[in-house]
């Protein structure tokens, strides 16, 4: 027999769950709608790949996994994409988040099973591949990527997997009801997770208020896997708790249990993998508990995810006049749903509808009283009330010094507290506030590594620029100098006005043109015959042009008009021209043959 | 060395004289060897500034102001993106009192900004690029231009140049990411240990 290890702290609250186990799990049924967040893990959102208006069979992949770091969504059941948009999602924020709505269409025709050959099985890629590939996320609560949890990575080698089968939260049955009558899948489930990690040892660990489920699941367990009971304490379910209770070691701060060869597993994880893997079912549904004193028919439910808890709670008879709020989760860790509109999704292991008798609203905190109390009941030995204190003052490099970030937000410390100060809030808001700052921090990096580049870059055109600059300066000066040089050397041997004209050569193209024109009228009025022959020319060249542009405004045909214009105006022009060098020729010729 | 026993006054002149010289040395020699590049304080000043290169300060960027702070020709509470929680560490670092936000500088935003560059109205002119202190606007002249929004840092320096008035200062919405639980108000007296029961507490 194991020896069983004890953590520091922890509470007992009333249990309150026989009143959901009074009936086997029962199926809830279809919902009219389907509302599947992209986002119910924790990691990046899926990436949808169905169109609105796209038929859907049960099973069908609706959007993929967006990196590692995530899990794709399917759909649960037959019907159509309705809309792909933001609708109320399970958060404490209240805030909407993009989903894909499904209208259901009662067939629940499904997509044919693909389970994993056995070949293949051997493979632990193919098997994380799978995993992953069948949506599932940590079904206990958190939603981690159960594949990314199954790559521990090199050189982190295994020793113990852990199954958690505590479900410790007052009123939640969901995992005891599940082992209890699933108790030979999740001990398949189990095995293919010790395939993938090659473990020495298999610990499934159960407290012993589930006499039932830790009998089914002995019964089902064979000699390669060991049933772990231990006493009944709030919150021995969380990872790092029952790894000290089974093992008696400490995961150390700020690290992950693979840290100490240690992966832990949630049982309804374990039969989904093994539903993913065996079946090629991937996870479309789940367990829930719908309890509370306001349920007329309080007990566990096998949900479709995406199915509206408003449905589901009407299906248990909820009493609208006696419920006083709707909870996701337990009473300690859980947080209220504004709207029952909101999905159930893969980490909804409870919904809990209390009456105001039940779970009254808590007191007005008074000041706190340094009783000590929430330090003793703090299972991660902690200094609650100290960090309370950096909490209102706002001094978190204080609150990161005293380990803010190894609170598991179990809710222990608000339990104990006389003066029932909300200590969880205090501890939730500073470290969101810690992450937000140290987000912001990056950016500000990031924003002056840009700034200072962009600077460097702007110098460097500016040198550049003036580097360009004095080049040319240079080259025009070396230019000017040599032209002086030369003109220097030249000057000694021509005359002045080609000197002159060689400093302005445009000044002299003038003056040659008018020298040439003069030249020209004086000839025309000297020789007749030689005007006669130079206008025959003019003619002639006329002729030339007025047949060219005829051609060109006959090869162009349609396109644009104003084109076919343009030519038709120039061959008009070309046609007076002509005529009037042909005038000016007879005339010329008239006055010859006159004087002749 | 005899006589030095003669003359104790000289003996311990001369042996404070020694030793001073010694460490006078050493101190020189570590002045020189351990000698610190620039003036780390502005370095150390301009990692708490939040980078967004405003101005807003009256200095060209934030390191510029670091400079003028370390200097003493600043004073800590001219940068309004930094708002409270950038004065205080800037106090705790210089070891000063805490000043409220000087009001001349422009008002702490309750909500970070984005640019947003409304495309079908812009004319491609590249002032707004060119105002960018950090890159974060893409496009060529003649070409429509857009923010790159991560790269953003709201410091609001292309809204002025853009001749089209086409920039807007968008606030972020809340998303499910940013969104964080807030502290408790202990002057609500009503406080959730569960949560907060938003719909309850807006219909009271």
């Amino acid at each position: 027999m194991r020896r069983v290890h004890g953590f520091h702290g922890g509470v007992h609250p009333p249990e309150n769950k026989a009143q959901s186990l009074a009936a086997p799990i029962r199926p809830a049924g279809i919902p009219p709608q389907l509302i599947l967040p992209l986002a119910q893990h924790i990691g990046a959102p899926a990436q949808p790949v169905v169109r609105v208006g796209q038929a859907v069979r049960g099973g069908e992949l609706l959007a993929e996994a967006d990196g590692f770091v995530s899990v794709p969504v399917h759909a649960p059941t037959s019907g159509t994409v309705s809309a792909i948009e933001d609708r109320p999602v399970p958060h404490p924020s209240g805030l909407p988040a993009p989903c894909i709505v499904i209208d259901t269409d009662g067939a629940d025709a499904w997509a044919p099973p693909a389970p994993l050959p056995e070949a293949e099985r051997a493979d632990p890629t193919k098997l994380r591949e799978r995993i992953q590939g069948a949506g599932i996320a940590g079904m206990g609560g958190a939603g981690f990527p159960t594949a990314v949890k199954l790559s521990p990575g090199p050189g982190k080698a295994i020793e113990t997997l852990i199954i958690n089968g505590t479900e410790c939260e007052p009123y939640i049955t969901a995992d005891d009801t599940l082992m209890r009558e699933r108790a030979s899948e999740l001990v398949a489930g189990t095995r293919i997770l010790a395939d993938l990690l090659t473990p020495r040892e298999i610990l499934i660990g159960i407290e012993d208020n589930k006499p039932e489920a830790i009998a089914a699941v002995r019964a089902a367990a064979g000699s390669d896997m060991e049933v772990v009971v231990f006493p009944t304490k709030y919150p021995s379910g969380g990872e790092k708790q029952l790894i000290e209770i089974l093992l008696g070691k400490q995961v150390p701060s700020g690290g992950i249990p693979a840290d100490i060869g240690v992966v832990c597993q949630n049982v309804g994880t374990a039969v989904a993998v093994h539903e993913a893997v065996a079946l090629g079912r991937p996870l479309v549904s789940r367990v829930t508990t719908v309890t509370g004193e306001a349920v007329a028919h309080p007990g566990n439910y096998e949900v479709l995810l995406g199915t509206p808890m408003g449905w589901l709670l009407e299906r248990a008879g909820v009493d609208p006049a006696r419920a006083r709020r709707l909870v996701m989760g337990g009473p300690m860790m859980g947080f209220s749903i504004p709207e029952p509109a909101c999905p159930v999704v893969k980490t909804t292991n409870c919904l809990l509808v209390p009456t105001e008798a039940e779970l009254p609203t808590p007191p007005p905190a008074q000041a706190c009283i340094r009783c000590g109390l929430c330090a003793e009941a703090c299972p991660a030995t902690l200094l609650p009330q100290q960090l309370y204190w950096f909490a209102q003052g706002k001094e978190y490099d204080k609150l990161e010094g005293h380990n803010l970030f190894d609170c598991i937000e179990c809710g222990a410390c608000s339990y104990v507290c006389p003066s029932h100060i909300p200590l969880v809030q205090y501890y939730r808001a500073s470290k969101a506030e810690i992450i937000a700052r140290r987000r912001e921090a990056e950016k500000a990096d990031h924003a002056r590594e840009r700034f200072e580049a962009r600077q460097a870059r702007m110098e460097r055109l500016a040198a550049e620029r003036e580097a360009k600059r004095a080049e040319r300066k240079k080259a025009a000066e070396a230019k000017a100098k040599a032209k002086a040089e030369a003109a220097a050397s030249e000057g000694a041997g021509a005359d002045g006005t080609q000197a002159a004209a060689a400093a302005d050569p445009i000044q002299a193209a003038i003056e040659r043109a008018k020298a040439r024109k003069a030249a020209l009228a004086a000839g025309a009025s000297d020789e007749p015959a030689d005007q006669v022959a130079k206008l025959a020319a003019n003619v002639e060249t006329i002729a030339r042009r007025l047949a060219a542009a005829r051609e060109k405004l006959d090869a162009y045909d349609g396109g644009e008009a104003s084109v076919a214009e343009a030519l038709k105006r120039g061959v008009e022009k070309t046609e007076e021209k002509l005529a009037r060098a042909e005038a000016e020729l007879r005339e010329a010729r008239e006055g010859a043959s006159e004087e002749a | 060395m005899g006589w030095l026993a003669d003359y104790p006054l000289a003996a311990a002149v001369l042996a404070l004289v020694a030793l001073g010289g010694v460490f006078g040395a050493l101190l020189g020699f570590a002045a020189e060897r351990f000698r610190t590049e620039g003036n780390p304080i502005v370095d150390q000043i301009n990692a708490i500034l939040p980078q967004t290169q405003c101005g807003q300060c009256g200095y060209p960027g934030c390191r510029p102001y670091a400079e003028a702070i370390a200097a003493g020709d600043a004073e800590i509470n001219q940068c309004p993106p930094g708002g409270e929680a950038g004065i205080q560490a800037l106090a705790d670092l210089l070891d000063v009192e805490p000043k409220p936000l000087d009001a001349e500088h422009g008002e702490e935003a309750p909500v970070k900004s984005i640019a947003y560059i409304r495309e079908d109205e812009c004319i491609g002119c590249t002032k707004c690029i060119q105002a960018c202190p950090v890159d974060a606007i893409l496009g060529a002249a003649k070409q429509m231009h857009t923010v790159i929004t991560s790269e953003c840092t709201g410091c609001d320096l292309c809204v002025e140049p853009c001749p089209v008035d086409c920039i807007d200062m968008i606030p972020q919405a809340e998303t499910l990411k940013t969104w964080h639980w807030p502290l408790p108000d202990p002057a609500a007296g009503r406080v959730e240990v569960i949560a907060t029961d938003r719909l309850r507490d807006r219909a009271a």
